[in-house]
């Protein structure tokens, strides 16, 4: 099937593929930039959304862990790209600790005939 | 109204009764011509206030409210009935069609009800009907699971009819509409706790992976769809703009995704990610205030997701489904590689992958980001935040594990598991196809949901430079941590222990407690009747003695030989678990029942 043929023709030159990926993410970047620079002379850049460019005020008299997230996510470049990875990492890392964790005899992640004893 | 008003859970009910006399040869045509006749129902209603029966002098049963918010999601559940049903329309047992579409009359009659009454009714045939999508996948397991999960939402029906019973003694009304979530209720609470196990909020979600991962390959396509969203939409229309539901969402959210993480099975991962997506609703239900504009944007967002949610999910365990089907496996650690045979579901289920995952032209985009946005319109940013984190998961999970490793990845298969893979039959094959086309028609025209969605006046617009660039670095950054930390996800071939393990391990708990005191009890009388024997103790002790065997056991062994039996026959499969689940549940109900006592 061709399908099946395309998707080996990829795989035979996975170095391209990946290097080809890099190129994308890498593009992505350098668009993100021009995008905050471009908007910057508009106050708020809105990273969010288009409803954020009517600047609620309270937004950004708040203080406090959230809204200084939310002051970079709007002034700071490749904010969400930074945001993305350190997610994906935080997720991967919680929940491989959270699986360790000790219920009893156990661990979270227990053995697939526990409820067979 | 004189007028005659067919209801869209009649015709599927009728049909499901009539289904076992329809002579084999015309048995596809009728699985088909079913659920399209229901839809066709569905789509020509016209709104208005239909179906009123009264019950008695001042309870009037009210079967028909069609609405704008009841359209949507009757629109999207008629259409996956008839997707779902093509899915399955090779499965030749006439049971499994009627469960199913009693299981869909259940969810839609809950749709239109107009009175709690009328609506808890739906809700307990919908709870009934899905259990045997479970129960006939006919192993041993899934016989357990289906009970454990019977179990539960018959403790949840209690929950809310006796929310439904206090709301009626303090208002005099049995209206389904929106309660005061400012100044709650007892009643209140229970309404929303019966809703809440429903939509699986934690801690009242772990009936929802336990069942799903064990139902039949097409039993858990129409299990994802239809539970899950009836209580979404009844939290909707129940309690929108109830605060406690903000926390609660985005904490089920995360937690789905945590779980996706640990999954070793396909099906149960994918039931996580149930839960990780209702929680976006179910946060918006909280935000749903309707005299705010972000409020306004998080009610049709809820309706929006709601509707790309229940092809998206259905499209997934559709693709799951058919590995499931055609290997016989569901787990990772037991597939991989299998682009060579099966690429036609790769493709589908990857187009599934997106949609959950929100990427630009596919649905979940268009949907999800009214959620996120409400959220963070409302100033409560963590709310904006956390959901963003929550979606960096799905892609992780939804989007790249289950298609990597099912597909490609290490090649666990067994020489049987993979001499067995290939596409499936055409209507399977149909049927994700058009689930997957809506996937993308959905994300890539948004009028064609928008126009849907109950407030007209609210205007989103997703396609913006920032909400695309945002969304793509958020999902190719994930992916970029998928490949670099792919060890680390490698599935392991273990359990997650969830707060199932309560009634799963609960039952032998409760049997040690009350035995111990009824020893202890036993004990003491056999004391005293040793020591003392005087002649009116020994009276008092045999009369004790008639009363203990005669009427005590006659009522308890009546009761359990009785529930034992009925047990067996429902189950096929009897399983020395019985009598533990029993203990669990009588020990729910007692906890139920003193809860509901001292409320007065």
């Amino acid at each position: 099937m061709s399908l099946v043929r395309f998707i080996d023709f990829l795989r035979d030159r996975l170095g391209l593929v990946i290097k080809v990926s890099i190129g994308l993410l890498a593009l992505l970047v350098v668009a993100d930039i021009a995008r905050v620079v471009l908007s910057h002379g508009h106050e708020a850049a809105a990273a969010v959304g288009p409803d954020l460019a009517s600047a609620p005020s309270e937004v950004e008299a708040a203080h406090g862990f959230w809204a200084h997230l939310y002051h970079i996510a709007e002034t700071i470049p490749v904010f969400w790209s930074v945001f993305g990875f350190i997610a994906c990492a935080i997720i991967v890392y919680v929940s491989k600790w959270y699986g360790h964790l000790k219920v009893g005899r156990t661990e979270i992640m227990a053995k697939e005939d526990f409820y067979n004893e | 109204m004189s007028d005659l008003w067919i209801h869209p859970s009649l015709i599927f009910l009728i049909g499901a009764v009539l289904l076992p006399l329809v002579p084999q040869a015309a048995r596809k045509g009728w699985l088909l011509l079913v659920p399209i006749l229901a839809f066709a129902r569905i789509v020509t209603m016209s709104s208005g206030t239909f179906g009123e029966i009264h019950f008695t002098k001042d309870i009037a049963l009210t079967f028909g409210r069609v609405d704008r918010l009841s359209q949507v999601f009757g629109y999207i559940m008629g259409l996956m009935a008839i997707i779902g049903t093509l899915y399955g329309l090779h499965v030749k047992r006439a049971a499994e069609h009627i469960a199913a579409w009693a299981y869909v009359a259940g969810s839609i009659g809950a749709l239109y009800a107009g009175d709690f009454i009328t609506l808890f009714l739906f809700w307990e045939l919908m709870a009934i009907a899905s259990t045997f999508l479970i129960w006939f996948r006919k192993s041993e397991r899934s016989g357990a699971a289906g009970y454990r999960y019977l179990l539960v939402h018959m403790a949840g029906g209690v929950a809310l009819l006796a929310g439904i019973m206090l709301t009626y003694r303090a208002t005099g009304s049995l209206a389904f509409n929106a309660l005061d979530v400012l100044n709650p209720t007892a009643g209140t609470w229970l309404i929303t706790i019966g809703f809440m196990l429903n939509a699986a909020v934690p801690p009242l979600h772990a009936w929802l992976p336990d069942a799903y991962g064990e139902a039949t390959f097409n039993g858990s396509v129409f299990m994802c769809a239809f539970t899950t969203k009836t209580a979404v939409y009844a939290l909707l229309r129940g309690v929108p703009g109830f605060q406690i539901l903000i926390p609660l969402g985005v904490i089920m959210a995360l937690y789905g995704v945590v779980y996706a993480v640990l999954e070793n099975d396909s099906r149960r991962l994918l039931a996580y990610h149930v839960i990780s997506q209702v929680g976006y609703m179910v946060a918006g239900v909280g935000l749903a205030k309707l005299d705010t504009d972000f409020g306004r944007l998080a009610f049709n967002g809820v309706c929006a997701h709601a509707f790309a949610h229940i092809l998206y999910k259905g499209l997934l365990f559709m693709g799951c489904g058919t590995v499931l089907h055609q290997t016989g496996e569901s787990k990772f650690t037991e597939l991989g590689g299998l682009y060579k045979k099966m690429p036609v579901t790769f493709i589908l289920t990857l187009i599934g992958g997106l949609s959950i995952s929100a990427f630009p032209l596919f649905s979940g985009f268009v949907s999800k980001s009214m959620i996120v946005q409400a959220g963070f319109d409302s100033h409560m940013l963590w709310v904006g935040f956390l959901l963003m984190l929550a979606s960096a998961g799905t892609f992780l999970h939804t989007g790249l594990k289950v298609p990597y490793f099912i597909f490609f990845g290490k090649n666990n298969c067994k020489p049987a598991t993979w001499e067995k893979a290939k596409d499936p039959v055409w209507n399977m094959t149909v049927a994700m196809s058009i689930a997957a086309f809506l996937c993308i028609f959905i994300g890539s025209y948004t009028p064609y949901l928008y126009s849907k969605l109950p407030l007209q006046d609210v205007v989103y617009n997703p396609y913006n430079t920032n909400h695309v660039m945002e969304t793509l670095q958020i999902l190719l950054f994930t992916a970029l941590g998928f490949f670099l930390m792919l060890k680390k996800l490698t599935p392991e071939a273990k359990i997650s222990l969830d707060l199932d393990i309560i009634w799963r391990k609960g039952g032998p708990a409760f049997l040690w407690l009350a035995k111990k005191p009824i020893q202890a009890v036993d004990t003491f009388v056999g004391e005293i009747y040793n020591a003392g024997g005087l002649i009116p103790l020994m009276r008092t002790s045999r009369l004790v003695g008639i009363f203990d065997s005669a009427v005590i056991d006659g009522i308890v062994d009546g009761f359990a030989t009785g529930f034992r039996n009925f047990g067996a026959r429902l189950r096929g499969a009897q399983r020395g678990a019985l009598q533990q689940n029993l203990t669990a549940a009588f020990g729910l109900s007692a906890l139920l029942l003193l809860a509901y006592l001292f409320i007065f």
